[in-house]
């Protein structure tokens, strides 16, 4: 059962104040709607969440469609900044229109083509699906940012997605080429990495972007 | 001179950073070399000469580059040295280590077309992790000379180096790429007919990677044949739009595959020795802060701050001028110069000797001497990458990335030096940034180390000292980053095997480095006292320190600071000595020399550093910041007097 366009945002906004900012509510400023909304009511209505007061509660029966709206919004962004190459502020803007299309298996598609990616391009973490759970079932990890190598695991790196040519080059002309082995050495406070007998550190937005096979 | 030059062959020395080029420069030329340019922005060039035979040979060391085509500035100029210089020989220096990591930029030399001589440096550590390289099997199919050697330790192979070098012949070798991939580089280089430095092939495959220089170079020469070759190019880049740069690389890569096929052995790897795992510690968060504050306080604190700017300034300005040479020179001028304009400018209180030289040699110095010495010990340990690394996520905050710690960390030693490094920033935005955090927050050693002279006395003032600017740089930094414009800064490095200095290198650096700041700063020094006399003399002296007393009493100051503060224009440390004169007349109280001094770390820059931003950052970015740092100095100044007053902490 899909809601309007309108009650996705609300359920987005509140799944994002209460389970990632760790607020038990969200006042109606923040959801920027009033005691009126048309979208509050649809939502009061399926019981997916509860206004006390000025406060709208996210409700048990209302939590599976908030994340999986958030999943939405943020494979969108994904789309776009990967695939498309749209981006910035238009890129989140085209990304906010696309969410809304992504029903009925279209998520799950999207989600296997960017290989269930675990987060969004802003660093915030993509709620993952059935689609993800079954791939980690069959220990299809297929190809994974540097990110989520641990320390000590090695991999072989598969490509760099381009998203700044010259890093990119640079890179490149750093010996870390598609084809080389790869051990990670630390993860924090920057992503270490060995290839060959060299080490190179980066930061984890550049690590995003160098995708490796898991050994 | 002209006909000496043209005849004197050139030796050029490329190769990724850290490789040990240096160290290869400095024991090719040995006590011949002649390093003209400052050393520390790196995009300079250090030349120097050797004698192999009975030829001289003039030795050009150009800043690490990983490819031919240039990504940054300072690959931009080393190519453009390969390009302009006309070599005898380019001597590709690699780690024996990283050979086939290293080996496609040989690849890349000889395709160019260039007299391509290759050194495999490092070759004791590469023994010690048991790895084995047949040198004469490499030189076989590279078909170019190569050298194998350990420079750095005990100079092992410098002399099959000079004979390399001696006999050296330039010849030419081919390796082909995937047919596809040669058929279009044939389908560029046949339409080029002008005449190139560089081999056709090479300009086809720059081309073809987009190089906006390479394409200028190839405009210019082919004049109306250029429109054929751009569609040729376009034609191309468009077909292999998915995968050109990748493809070449990987190519590049297979053929050094074959290349390295036998010629490197790799038994097993011996256990993690001590550098490694030190290695380690300086990059784990739980250990690598304590090893910084370790460093900060030997390196800084203990030798800069307590041997140099104590030990040896006690000596050279205590002893020598106040006992011997100021006594001396001020009665030599006294008997013989009967002017007394004269007197003050040569040995006044802000005389040409009595303040001029004095601090500048005395006092400075030292400080400064012993601060780069100590610099360059860090830097040849090859701890700023690791440094740069552990601090890269707080600098992210401030705008920043983990490479602007090295012209942070040298700011402590020269600010102005300091600004001049920081054009090894990527962006504009972070220059900036770091250019005004230069300029706020980072006391140079030589105020420095009059600072905690001065404050070492009061308890509980060095602390709120320290506390206040930290806060200020984070502070200013979280704000810079969100009003100057540009884009947020990536991070990526290599991190180079920890490394023993060798001392050699230390002492050559810190020479070079010595000289820079003597001759670009002396002048200055002597200038500020030309100013202060005159000053002096006429009264505008006078008129400024009273148009500065309204300030003063705001932050709570007693009159005489007002000078300190004028002189803190002309050096930052020449207004932290004022302040240190006011104190031992007793005319501060602990608050007073805590805001004082805070408000002089934070005031404007010295003269130099002034110029030094205008010119690297215009007029418009250097008075913007000149006038932002001058206002927060005071506001910060007055609201600390107020908070420690209320408080009564320090009183």
């Amino acid at each position: 059962m899909n809601v309007s366009p309108k009650a996705e945002e609300i359920l987005e906004s509140l799944w994002i104040a209460t389970e990632e900012k760790g607020e038990n509510a969200a006042h109606f400023e923040i959801l920027k709607i009033d005691q009126e909304d048309e979208a509050l009511a649809e939502l009061v209505g399926l019981a997916y969440v509860e206004v006390r007061g000025e406060r709208v509660h996210l409700r048990k029966e209302g939590r599976n469609e908030a994340r999986m709206t958030v999943r939405r919004h943020r494979l969108a962004e994904r789309l776009m900044m990967d695939i498309l190459d749209i981006k910035g502020v238009s890129g989140d803007e085209r990304a906010c229109e696309f969410e809304h299309l992504l029903h009925h298996g279209v998520d799950t598609k999207i989600c296997t083509l960017l290989n269930h990616p675990t987060t969004c391009p802003h660093g915030k973490p993509i709620p993952p699906g059935t689609c993800c759970e079954q791939a980690r079932q069959e220990g299809d990890v297929g190809v994974v940012a540097l990110t989520e190598l641990k320390a000590g695991e090695r991999g072989e790196i598969a490509y760099l997605s381009a998203t700044d040519a010259g890093k990119m080059q640079k890179l490149m002309s750093m010996g870390v080429l598609p084809g080389s082995d790869l051990e990670v050495t630390r993860t924090f406070p920057s992503y270490i990495f060995k290839v060959g007998h060299s080490e190179f550190a980066v930061d984890d937005e550049l690590a995003r972007e160098i995708f490796v096979r898991k050994v | 001179m002209q006909k000496q030059k043209q005849a004197e062959k050139k030796i050029i020395l490329v190769g990724n950073p850290n490789v040990g080029k240096s160290v290869v420069f400095n024991t090719l030329t040995g006590s011949y070399t002649t390093v003209s340019n400052y050393p520390g922005t790196s995009v300079e060039v250090s030349r120097g000469h050797c004698q192999v035979g009975a030829e001289d040979y003039t030795v050009l060391d150009t800043p690490g580059m990983y490819s031919l085509l240039p990504i940054t500035e300072e690959e931009s100029v080393a190519r453009r040295i390969l390009l302009e210089e006309s070599p005898h020989i380019v001597l590709h220096v690699v780690d024996a280590r990283n050979l086939e990591r290293m080996l496609p930029m040989t690849l890349q030399l000889i395709e160019a077309g260039l007299p391509v001589m290759l050194l495999v440096n490092i070759m004791d550590e590469a023994e010690r992790i048991n790895m084995q390289i047949d040198i004469a099997l490499l030189k076989e199919k590279l078909q170019i000379p190569v050298v194998a050697g350990a420079l750095g330790r005990a100079k092992r192979g410098l002399w099959e180096l000079r004979d390399a070098i001696r006999d050296y012949q330039p010849c030419q070798a081919t390796f082909a790429y995937a047919s596809d991939l040669e058929k279009d580089i044939k389908a560029i280089s046949t339409l080029m007919q002008g005449e190139y430095i560089l081999d056709k092939r090479c300009l086809a495959l720059l081309l073809l990677q987009r190089d906006e220089e390479i394409a200028q170079r190839v405009r210019d020469r082919e004049d109306d044949r250029y429109a054929s070759v751009e569609s040729t190019v376009n034609d191309i880049v468009f077909a292999r739009r998915v995968d050109l740069h990748l493809r070449i690389s990987l190519e590049r890569k297979r053929i050094c595959k074959g290349l390295l096929d036998g010629v490197v052995t790799q038994q097993d790897e011996g256990r993690p020795v001590f550098a490694e795992r030190f290695s380690r510690w300086t990059m784990n968060p739980w250990t690598g802060v304590p090893l910084l504050l370790l460093v900060l306080y030997f390196g800084l604190y203990q030798f800069v701050g307590g041997f140099g700017a104590g030990t040896i300034v006690d000596f050279l300005e205590g002893t020598i001028f106040e006992e011997y040479l100021n006594p001396w020179v001020i009665d030599l001028c006294e008997r013989h110069i009967p002017w007394y304009w004269l007197n003050e400018l040569l040995v006044g209180e802000y005389g040409l000797f009595t303040l001029g030289i004095r601090y500048a040699v005395a006092i400075i110095l030292p400080i400064v001497g012993t601060f780069f010495i100590a610099f360059a010990i860090i830097e040849d340990s090859g701890y700023f990458p690791r440094l740069a690394m552990l601090v890269d996520r707080v600098f992210k905050k401030i705008g920043l990335n983990g490479r602007a710690v090295i012209p942070m960390v040298l700011g402590f030693g020269c600010d102005t030096m300091a600004t001049v490094v920081t054009r090894t920033l990527e962006s504009t935005r972070e220059r900036i940034i770091a250019t005004l955090l230069l300029a706020l927050a980072i006391p140079c050693s030589a105020q420095m180390g009059v600072i905690l002279g001065l404050l070492s006395g009061v308890p509980g003032a060095l602390a709120v000292w320290l506390c206040t600017l930290v806060a200020i740089f984070l502070v200013v930094g979280l704000l810079a980053t969100q009003i100057v414009p540009g884009e947020r800064p990536m991070f990526y490095m290599e991190i180079p095997p920890m490394r023993l200095p060798q001392i050699q290198n230390v002492l050559v650096k810190t020479l070079t480095r010595m000289q820079w700041y003597f001759m670009e700063i002396f002048p200055l020094f002597m200038i500020a006292s030309i100013l202060l006399w005159a000053g002096k003399l006429t009264g505008a002296m006078a008129w400024l320190v009273d148009a500065l007393n309204p300030v003063m009493r705001m932050l709570g100051l007693p009159m005489e600071a007002s000078a300190a503060f004028i002189l803190g224009f002309f050096r930052r440390d020449f207004g932290a000595a004022g302040l240190y004169d006011l104190q031992t007349e007793g005319l501060l109280d602990p608050v007073q020399l805590t805001v004082a001094a805070v408000t002089l770390t934070l005031f404007v820059p010295c003269v130099a550093q002034f110029l030094v931003m205008q010119k690297e950052r215009g007029w418009k970015t250097s008075l913007m910041i000149f006038f932002i740092v001058t206002s927060l100095a005071f506001g910060v100044g007055w609201s600390l007097n107020r908070v420690l007053v209320m408080t009564g902490i320090l009183s």
